[in-house]
Order: structure tokens, then sequence, then C-alpha cells
């Protein structure tokens, strides 16, 4: 468990930067696929099965297609992947914020629960999000969400003439 | 085994590495991407206090499940309005598309 977290974290780590360093699009995109099939694994270290599965199929499958087959159709490969003028100050600010981040979270007080988490968390989390008192009314509202993405995508692409 | 503070430094980490990217980078597909780290960076962290705090109650991974859904609803859309700004401007280097800059 600990070996399996910690090289995944370094991965994830390591991977999300390699898509600000990598000066190559298409493996800076490849590199992000990388970073979340170790967030993938974070989540089973988690014991977050389902979840797991979600960003394996989700993350991993839809969105990294879609963004490298929008790089593709861009031709953007070939001006490479610049940074702008503000990369020293970004850097700095980010650097605080990650510093701050690490303290607070070190040293505040988390009030830990001592019960072992569920093991299989499918069936659970099935009867939170479906149950009347539960979020189905969100759930609804997510499929009006992605109905409106889809429409919104053609709308914005279709030819005009 | 890893404490609650490890996933909370790995989720800040990645988070800061996402608004980094999303600030320097000029290419908007790039910009896209780091979003997606730090949406990625905030999960992590959903799912540790859904882990250490409420282990039996899941609420933080039903939030997860619904941050999944706006990201790929969000990169659809971004991704749409970035090939309809490539078709009309020949680019997607955010430097150059200034239409709206004073």
């Amino acid at each position: 468990m600990q070996i399996a977290f910690w090289i995944l974290a370094v991965l994830a780590v390591v991977s999300a930067a390699g898509v600000i360093w990598q000066k190559n699009l298409f493996r800076a995109a490849l590199l992000l696929v990388l970073c979340f099939l170790a967030v993938a694994g974070i989540f089973v270290t988690l014991s977050a099965d389902f979840l797991a599965a979600v960003q394996l199929i989700i993350n991993v499958g839809a969105v990294a297609i879609l963004i490298i087959m929008s790089i593709m159709l861009t031709r953007e490969v070939t001006s490479g992947n610049p940074s702008g003028k503000l990369g020293l100050p970004a850097l700095a600010a980010t650097g605080v914020l990650a510093f701050s981040i690490i303290i607070t979270s070190v040293s505040s007080y988390w009030p830990l629960s001592s019960s072992s988490p569920l093991e299989p968390t499918t069936a659970a989390l099935a009867n939170l999000l479906f149950e009347n008192d539960g979020f189905i009314f969100l759930i609804q509202l997510g499929a009006i969400l992605l109905l409106t993405t889809i429409i919104g995508a053609i709308v914005l692409l279709r030819k005009e003439d | 085994m890893p404490g609650l503070e490890h996933y909370l430094i790995l989720s800040g980490l990645l988070f800061c590495i996402g608004l980094a990217g999303a600030v320097i980078k000029r290419s908007a597909i790039v910009i896209l991407m780091c979003i997606e780290i730090m949406l990625t960076g905030v999960n992590i962290a959903m799912v540790a206090f859904s882990r250490f705090i409420t282990p039996v109650e899941l609420t933080g991974q039903i939030f997860t499940v619904f941050i999944i859904v706006v990201a790929a609803a969000e990169i659809a859309i971004g991704l749409a309005i970035i090939l309809a700004l490539y078709r009309n401007r020949n680019t997607i280097d955010t430097q150059k598309i200034d239409l709206l800059k004073w």
C-alpha cells in the first residue's frame, strides 16, 4: 500500500509537470493520460473502486481521445508548446500557493474516523445516487447538462451554409 | 499506510501544477489539459476526505462523480469552442486571439 502510493504519487506529479515542460504537444497529451492513470491507481489505494473505474472509462478513455483528436484536427503539433510572458511570476505565485496548502494540510487538526471503509462501494453509491431522498435530482440535472453539452457542441461546429 | 496529509499534499501539488500551466501556457488545448489536472487534484482531495473522515457515508465520492460529469461536459464544450476558433482564425494561440483586447 505504502509503496504503491508513493510510486503512483510521484508518477502523477511528474507526468503532470511533464504536461507543462514537454515541448511536443502530442507527448504532452500522452503524459496527461499517464497522469489520469496514476490518479485512478490513487483512487484504488483510497478504496474507491467504483471511482477508479469511472476515472479509467471517462478520463483515460473519452477525455483523452477528445484532446488527442482535437490536437490532430488543429495541426497544433507543428507550433510546439509555447509559454507566455508570465512564466516566472506565475511559477512564484503557484509555488507560494502550494507551500501554503502543504503547511495548512499538515498543521490542521482533522477529525479522523477509525472505522474501516466500505469495500465494494458500487451498491452503496447507487443507493445514495438513486434513492428518492438522495441525489436523484442532481442526476437529472446532470442528464440535462450532458444533453445541453451535446447540442452546444453540434451548434458550435456546424458548417454554416 | 499513507495518511490524509499525504493525499492532501498530493492533491495540492497537482492543483498548483495545473494552475501554473493554465496561466503560463499559450496553446488553448494545453490550457484545457491543465484545467483537467486541477480538477483531478480536487477529486483526490474529495476522495481522501471521504476515506479518512467519513468512510461509511461516501458523500465525498458522490461529489467526485458530479465533478467528473461537469469536467467531461466542460472539456467537450471547450474543445468545440477551440475548433470553431481554429476554423475562423487559423490559430489557437491565446496571444493571437485578441479580438476583444483593447
